[in-house]
């Protein structure tokens, strides 16, 4: 590289390592049926009386898991926002995160005191993960339905979110998976970053999740109503 | 050319681009595009309306890159020929993401005088003159861009060999240089496809769609 070569020059000087002091924005994300609607209604029901809050889906038909939110999530209509993906979920939340930044600005621009956006991806694969450029903070959810090896099995969703989530607990006899091998598995993939083993069906506010929530809106800096 | 036009054409660029079928998502519903030979007479057909359409406008708005005065004119004059109101939103939501990125990519001044909401080929216009480019690959890379998005989004939902589908895009360049030539010349074009506009509102209305147009 030629002395003069000013790296610099090709770095944004905007580009955010965590962005602005806008809402805390969560992704969820993970496989088809692990429970990532139910997961986000939960955390609308538990957390909406303590944050200003809002969603964004990206479901493959883009209004199911919107209308399951109003149904389930006592949320107005006005703080749902569904995006089309185009077929490729996974494109939308990490490698052209266009039409989700248009959702989130324009939940933005309709509720100025906006406090917590929940971005919920469209089912995907292991590989799955969120650009840092649309959220904050990422939780990937699996359950246990799905096998006791997936957390082994690892993949960016897995090894790399901010907080792994292991759903349907209650469903680990009648499939015969082991939860202390999924727990242990998740342990030495993570590095440290923390793994939840819940079931929503058992506790429908997702307590631990939510509490989760709330120390990552405290780290920025907000505090519950 | 330089290398600034590549990225501007490159479907990789994160603007937005992948969640617009430009009309082939209910083309395919409406049972006119089905086939790889359906699918070329529905490409040249959009290239040669609302391609042709972009390909000036893009063109005029690099020419006008800076002007406020000039740039919401030709503001005015996408919107005269986009009579779907659908249509229209999709231009003006696209034009919001190429503006996002654009303006990162290229920082300028002349990305201050586009007016708000800016449909996609006036923003085109600038993010290629803020990339160093001339009238002419503005025009060139809107009359591709015309073809290249929807050829893909008609892969993904009819599971068309890709290979095809590039040698579709690839057979149209003639088409698309020629496109890009006669939006140079005279007045800005003013194609209009009806059918085009049928199949955007009727797809704006669907619950069921993968594409945002």
């Amino acid at each position: 590289m030629p002395p003069d070569h000013d790296l610099d020059d090709y770095v944004d000087p905007y580009s955010p390592g965590h962005r602005h002091g806008g809402p805390l924005r969560v992704g969820l994300g993970g496989p088809v049926g692990s429970g990532k609607t139910a997961l986000a209604a939960a955390l609308c029901r538990t957390l909406g009386a303590e944050y200003d809050l809002a969603v964004v889906t990206n479901d493959i038909y883009t209004t199911e898991d919107a209308d399951f939110l109003r149904r389930n999530a006592v949320l107005p209509d006005d703080r749902i926002e569904a995006v089309q993906t185009g077929c490729c979920p996974h494109t939308a939340i990490r490698d052209d995160i266009t039409a989700n930044l248009d959702a989130v600005e324009l939940l933005e621009s309709r509720h100025p005191g906006l406090e917590l956006v929940l971005v919920e991806s469209g089912g995907d694969n292991l590989t799955a993960s969120f650009s840092y450029g649309l959220i904050d903070v990422q939780v990937f959810v699996i359950d246990v339905a799905g096998g006791d090896k997936v957390p082994r099995k690892g993949g960016p969703g897995v090894t790399a979110a901010d907080l792994l989530v292991v759903n349907k607990t209650d469903l680990a006899p009648m499939v015969g998976a082991d939860l202390d091998v999924m727990r242990r598995d998740s342990a030495a993939v993570r590095g440290g970053k923390p793994t939840l083993l819940i079931s929503l069906r058992e506790d429908p506010t997702a307590a631990s999740v939510a509490q989760w929530v709330r120390e990552q809106a405290r780290a920025r800096g907000l505090q519950t109503a | 050319m330089t290398a600034a036009l590549l990225t501007l054409a490159d479907s990789r660029l994160p603007a937005g681009g992948h969640t617009h079928s430009g009309g082939v998502e209910q083309a395919i519903a409406a049972g006119v595009v089905s086939d790889p030979g359906s699918l070329a007479a529905f490409l040249r057909r959009r290239l040669n309306t609302s391609g042709a359409v972009a390909a000036g406008l893009a063109a005029a708005a690099c020419d006008a890159a800076g002007d406020a005065v000039r740039l919401a004119h030709l503001d005015d004059e996408a919107d005269a020929r986009t009579p779907s109101p659908a249509l229209r939103r999709a231009s003006r939501q696209q034009g919001r993401g190429l503006l996002r990125v654009g303006r990162r990519a290229w920082p300028a001044a002349a990305w201050d005088a586009l007016p708000a909401f800016p449909h996609h080929p006036i923003v085109l216009g600038v993010a290629a003159a803020a990339g160093g480019l001339g009238v002419r690959d503005a025009a060139q890379v809107a009359a591709y861009l015309s073809i290249s998005g929807p050829a893909t989004a008609a892969q993904r939902l009819l599971a068309m060999d890709p290979l095809t589908v590039a040698a579709v895009t690839a057979r149209l360049a003639p088409d698309v240089d020629d496109v890009a030539a006669r939006a140079l010349t005279a007045a800005l074009p003013a194609a209009t496809d009806p059918l085009l506009d049928l199949l955007a509102e009727v797809h704006a209305a669907r619950k069921d769609r993968f594409f945002a147009s």
